[in-house]
């Protein structure tokens, strides 16, 4: 078993390697089909480990020492538990389907070699994250994973809106990194080791310590830990005010939006603090600032994706609203719910992402909604499988998304802490937005008049079967992945993964009340969510399909707001001026005046200035005339003789 | 481990000796041979020190490899050699530098190739020479005659501003090490007159003397290093000196300063090194903040690595004054890893400058698309020098992070800020270097790598890779040196 544990990160490495370095010699055909049997081989694998974990047979080892310094060890080592198992599986599908989709998305690309290897080389970084028994590991495939997205968003490298979103993308997600480094710095300082089972088993220990960050102030040191670690999950989970970098990031090619910025990467922040339960659960200020978080990013960016006209960007504000939602659960210790809501995501987003990517490929890379419109009796498969995804993200009863949003939204209702009731208000109201922002896209799109020109129109048609399979598998799940919600968050499945405080313990309380999905289900038809996501959906029809012309009055009833959701409340605009141009004011005056002016100028050139005028001085009296040095000579002797006869 | 045979005087002098008969091939009908003769010497250079690796006995910080000869009998000066944990890794990448050096001057220098290829061997052996000597006055002398060598190649085969660059390096430094000289001479007479640096290390000096020795040590090893604020020599240097004269200073002449701290400041004033440690962080901090945003503005690309050099030599000279193991073992990782990136950083720019004759960053624009070879080279050490996890970069900064945060949370708050500032000012060097579309005519017949160029970078590139992915080699080797230097620290010796 551990070989195959091996093979999970190593398959796909190998397949990134090949299609790297050798990716010219072997073809544009040998590259997909290398590094897609690695993939299927690490897919394999990963099932395979999933069924030996569901036997009870967990796994925690270090694979090599990276380093020693001091006492301390510091190791590369696997921990497969439920989580991993999970995460595995859904990384390596969702991951095996985008390469095979890529096969049609990239097709005649001249990057085509290099885009594979990038893809691999992302799911052996994101293997190496989730599988980690560490914290520096996981920091390691953090960092990894962060790589691959700047690589990729920048893919098309001449555009120069990509390479400024990847640049943007990577310092931002740095800026979360510095959190988590500080974070992972305290957990060592304090814990002596990285390990996880050796942390979280000193973790009731540290939390009764304190730290003077501030003098006078005095925090509970896991306060401190669990904020500054969550502080890098809202850099790669893009929350706010983190989250500036994933709407841009849609300038990579359509399948890394779909793997990276949709189902998996930005999911790895979910993932930190779900594997962190044991620490965050002993700090509720920690928890409090997770839900403030997740709330303000699910309602204020789901508002965003509503003005959006870029079919890929609305898919983008979506992902960052449910990263909320999952954030939300995570605040309200439902750590079981949000880990179900991600892979439940990773599944209808998934579909959404490839379904517009294929939209956009019959639309010759074309991504404005208001150019499109009756697709569907075009594209039958790309329409069914949209479908079938927007009513998952909408919530609708027997869809992935209603069981992993509805015990989402219960389970904040339940919650205690400070700010649970802000996050339940904005998560209730997010579904209708959800509902009217998913159902636009699609009536947009798919429904109404073709409003393309008369040239796209009249090439139109489906996408090859390499585009639709995945669509099709993908949308399986996205269907069935919810049914599962019995024995995966009200079970016992991840009762030896996940820890909750007894005073926390919303998620019990809920599974006390679960008779079944059917019974969940017939209980929804009772509850607000439910008429909001109905509501959303009919809102959506009537504005998209029957009043076609209302959407503009509204807009311009509303200029002001509309506005400001258009300009993504303008946060953009801040932080260029306040960071970037900040950044750049401070480093040209410590440049021109700190080390020109006065290190430069005054003492270095100053004191060779101090020598020339004092040579200038001396050299007068080095005249070559004897009558001269006679006179200094007498000077000299006078005064040596005045001083000593005094 | 002592061997007979005198491994430590092959390893400084076999390079010095083939300095000399490259010298002797003369002018330039004869640069071929030159080059040749300069290849061998430093191969051979860099093999006749692998012994000192696997030979190495890393349970023990005793000198090792140690030779001993009188010297100047009156002064009780010795010609003493010997090798610890901590000299050891120096050492090896010096001689590792050196063949990379004289490949990467290869078709560049057509004047005076001879004198240009000696000069860097025979400077390759001197710095030999700094690391290994365990006597006071034959580290003086060696430390002083590696400036010769640089100033000539800065000053001889350097930009258009050659003469003043030189001449500010070499007047900076030299004002730095003549205080050196005094402490040593102080040394010397309370030791009872003794050289040694052993001796030193247990001597017992009053407190106000350690303080005025420290900063005498100060000075040498700051400008050496160069910690801020005498650190505006070395852009100067850089934007000069000839590629191969910037790969050394950068990846060699800055770690004497960092090895000068740990065998002479700490050990031998531990006292006024505590005492004056918050200053030096606060030195080293600056350095990390305030260089990592001048670096943001650079126009220049040498320029712009050489302050990222001066802000990642910061993290060397923090790590030293937390006094922790994972600070000062840190800080050796973060010499040998800035080796490794700096140079290669540098030897990047130099492809660049090979073909474009501009360092300007807005001349570029888009190579990506003439050079895709180049490019994800460049890319791999842009990342390193950001920090990048499995990459070199990554390694010591990590570990001096951790250190500081033991000793106190705001010092690790302001160094981690290289994770933001590190990337910000490579990578937008990177963007508007590579990326993009081809930005001018110049940039369109842009040739990508040669061989030779490809060779170079691909060394880099491994070890670079190697020492991020698995570094346990690296800190095996300096961790009982390391722990006994800290034990030795923390006694008093007023």
């Amino acid at each position: 078993m551990q070989t195959l544990y091996l093979l999970v990160p190593i398959a796909p490495l190998l397949g990134a390697i090949i299609a790297g370095l050798f990716g010219r010699q072997i073809g544009t055909v040998w590259s997909h089909r290398a590094t897609i049997s690695l993939v299927f081989i690490s897919f394999i694998a990963s099932l395979i480990i999933f069924v030996d974990v569901l036997g009870g047979n967990v796994f925690n080892g270090t694979v090599y020492t990276w380093l020693v310094t001091g006492d301390t060890h510091f190791e590369i080592g696997f921990l497969i538990d439920q989580l991993t198992a999970t995460m595995m599986v859904v990384v390596s599908l969702v991951s095996l389907m985008v390469h095979v989709y890529t096969i049609g998305y990239m097709h005649g690309d001249p990057g085509y070699q290099r885009f594979f290897s990038y893809i691999s080389l992302f799911t052996f970084s994101m293997m190496m994250l989730v599988m980690s028994n560490n914290f520096l590991q996981l920091f390691f495939g953090w960092e990894a994973v962060g790589l691959v997205s700047y690589l990729l968003i920048g893919f098309w490298y001449t555009r120069p809106t990509a390479i400024y979103a990847n640049l943007k993308a990577f310092l931002v997600n740095r800026v979360g990194d510095f959190g988590f480094l500080l974070g992972i710095a305290l957990v060592l300082s304090y814990c002596g080791t990285l390990d996880y089972a050796d942390v979280f088993e000193q973790a009731p220990e540290i939390a009764k310590q304190t730290i003077e960050i501030i003098p006078g102030s005095s925090w509970l040191v896991i306060t401190v830990i669990c904020i500054l670690l969550f502080i890098g999950a809202m850099g790669k989970s893009a929350q706010f005010p983190l989250h500036v970098w994933l709407p841009d990031s849609m300038e990579g090619p359509t399948p890394i939006s779909a793997l990276i910025h949709a189902a998996t990467m930005v999911t790895a922040g979910i993932f930190m603090v779900a594997r962190m339960s044991p620490l965050f659960e002993l700090s509720d200020v920690a928890l409090s600032v997770i839900l403030l978080t997740g709330g303000i990013t699910t309602l204020f960016m789901a508002l965003v994706a509503i003005v959006q006209t870029d079919i890929k960007r609305v898919v983008a504000y979506s992902t960052l609203s449910q990263l909320g939602y999952m954030t939300v659960a995570l605040g309200a210790s439902a750590y079981s719910a949000a880990i179900f809501h991600l892979m439940t995501h990773a599944f209808f987003k998934a579909v959404l992402f490839l379904g517009a990517g294929s939209v956009i490929i019959a639309m010759h890379h074309e991504q404005n909604m208001e150019k499109m419109g009756g697709l569907k009796k075009y594209m039958p498969i790309t329409y069914w499988t949209m479908f079938i995804a927007s009513l998952a993200s909408a919530g609708v009863p027997g869809f992935s998304g209603f069981f992993s949003k509805d015990t989402i939204i219960e389970a904040v209702g339940f919650a205690t802490i400070p700010y649970a009731e802000f996050a339940y208000y904005c998560v209730v109201a997010t579904v209708f937005v959800t509902a009217l922002y998913t159902f636009r896209l699609f009536f947009m799109t798919f429904h109404g008049e073709a409003r393309m020109d008369e040239h796209t129109k009249s090439h139109l048609h489906e996408s090859p079967w390499v585009v639709t399979l995945p669509l099709i598998v993908l949308a399986i799940p996205a269907v069935g992945a919810g049914w599962f919600i019995g024995p995966i968050v009200f079970g016992d499945y991840f009762n030896n993964v996940i820890y909750v405080l007894p005073e926390h313990a919303a998620i019990e309380k809920l599974g006390a009340e679960f008779t079944g999905i059917g019974g969940m289900m017939a209980h929804a038809l009772t509850t607000v969510p439910f008429w909001l996501s109905v509501a959303g959906i009919f809102t959506a029809w009537f504005l998209y399909t029957i009043k076609t012309n209302w959407p503009g009055k509204i807009k311009s009833a509303f200029g002001p707001v509309y506005t400001v959701l258009d300009k993504k409340y303008y946060i953009d605009e801040l932080y260029s001026w306040l960071f970037a141009g900040g950044a750049r004011a401070l480093g040209s005056v410590f440049w021109k005046f700190g080390d020109m002016k006065l290190i430069d100028g005054s003492i270095v050139n100053g004191s060779a200035k101090l020598v020339a005028w004092t040579a200038t001085l001396v050299r007068r009296f080095q005249t070559g005339y004897i009558y001269h040095y006679a006179f200094t000579m007498i000077v000299g002797i006078f005064a040596i003789l005045t001083f000593w006869l005094h | 481990m002592s061997v007979g045979f005198p491994l430590l005087s092959l390893i400084i002098w076999l390079p010095i000796l083939f300095g000399i008969a490259v010298f002797s091939t003369g002018g330039d009908h004869n640069a071929q041979p030159a080059r040749w003769i300069a290849l061998i010497g430093s191969i051979l250079g860099f093999l006749v020190a692998i012994p000192l690796y696997t030979e190495f006995d890393p349970t023990t910080s005793v000198m090792q490899f140690t030779e001993n000869r009188v010297w100047f009998e009156r002064f009780n000066v010795n010609y003493h050699l010997g090798v610890d944990g901590i000299s050891m890794p120096l050492i090896l990448l010096n001689c590792f530098t050196t063949p990379l050096v004289v490949i990467a001057g290869w078709q560049v220098i057509q004047q005076r190739v001879s004198q240009y290829l000696g000069a860097f061997l025979m400077m390759s052996g001197i710095v030999n020479g700094v690391f290994a000597s365990l006597d006071a006055v034959l580290f003086y002398v060696f430390w002083e005659a590696s400036l010769i060598p640089m100033f000539l190649i800065i000053g001889i085969w350097g930009g258009p501003n050659r003469v003043y660059a030189a001449i500010k390096f070499f007047l900076y430094t030299l004002l730095g090490s003549l205080l050196m000289l005094i402490a040593f001479i102080y040394l010397y007479r309370s030791s009872g007159g003794s050289f040694s640096i052993a001796d030193y290390h247990q001597l017992s000096i009053p407190f106000t003397a350690q303080i005025l020795i420290f900063i005498a040590f100060l000075l040498a090893f700051a400008v050496k290093v160069p910690m801020w604020p005498v650190h505006t020599w070395l852009p100067d240097a850089h934007v000069e000196a000839p590629t191969g004269g910037s790969v050394v200073l950068a990846a060699i002449m800055l770690k004497l300063g960092g090895y000068g701290f740990l065998r002479f400041s700490l050990p031998i004033v531990p006292d006024a090194s505590h005492y004056l440690a918050e200053m030096m962080i606060v030195l080293s901090l600056i350095a990390v903040v305030y260089i990592g945003l001048v670096a943001l503005m650079q126009a220049d690309m040498k320029k712009l690595i050489a302050y990222s050099s001066v802000a990642h030599m910061g993290f060397v000279t923090l790590g030293f004054f937390l006094f922790n193991a994972y600070g000062v073992e840190g800080a050796m990782v973060q010499m040998i890893s800035h080796g490794f990136i700096s140079g290669a950083m540098f030897l990047c720019v130099g492809v660049l400058y090979d073909r474009l004759h501009s360092r300007q960053i807005a001349d570029y624009g888009g190579v990506v698309n003439k050079m895709p070879f180049f490019a994800a080279f460049f890319m791999l050490f842009a990342m390193a020098n950001a920090g990048l996890p499995g990459t070199s970069g990554f390694v010591g900064e990590f570990m001096v992070i951790m250190g500081s945060v033991q000793v106190n949370f705001w010092y690790a708050f302001l160094a981690a800020t290289t994770l933001i500032f590190g990337a910000a000012y490579t990578l937008w060097m990177y963007k508007r270097v590579i990326f993009g579309a081809v930005a001018s005519p110049a940039v369109e017949g842009l040739q990508d790598i040669s061989n030779r160029e490809f060779i170079l970078l691909a060394v880099l590139a491994l070890a670079v890779l190697w020492l991020g992915i698995y570094p346990f080699p690296l800190t095996d080797v300096m961790h009982v040196s390391v722990d006994n230097l800290l034990e030795h620290v923390s006694n008093s010796k007023l």
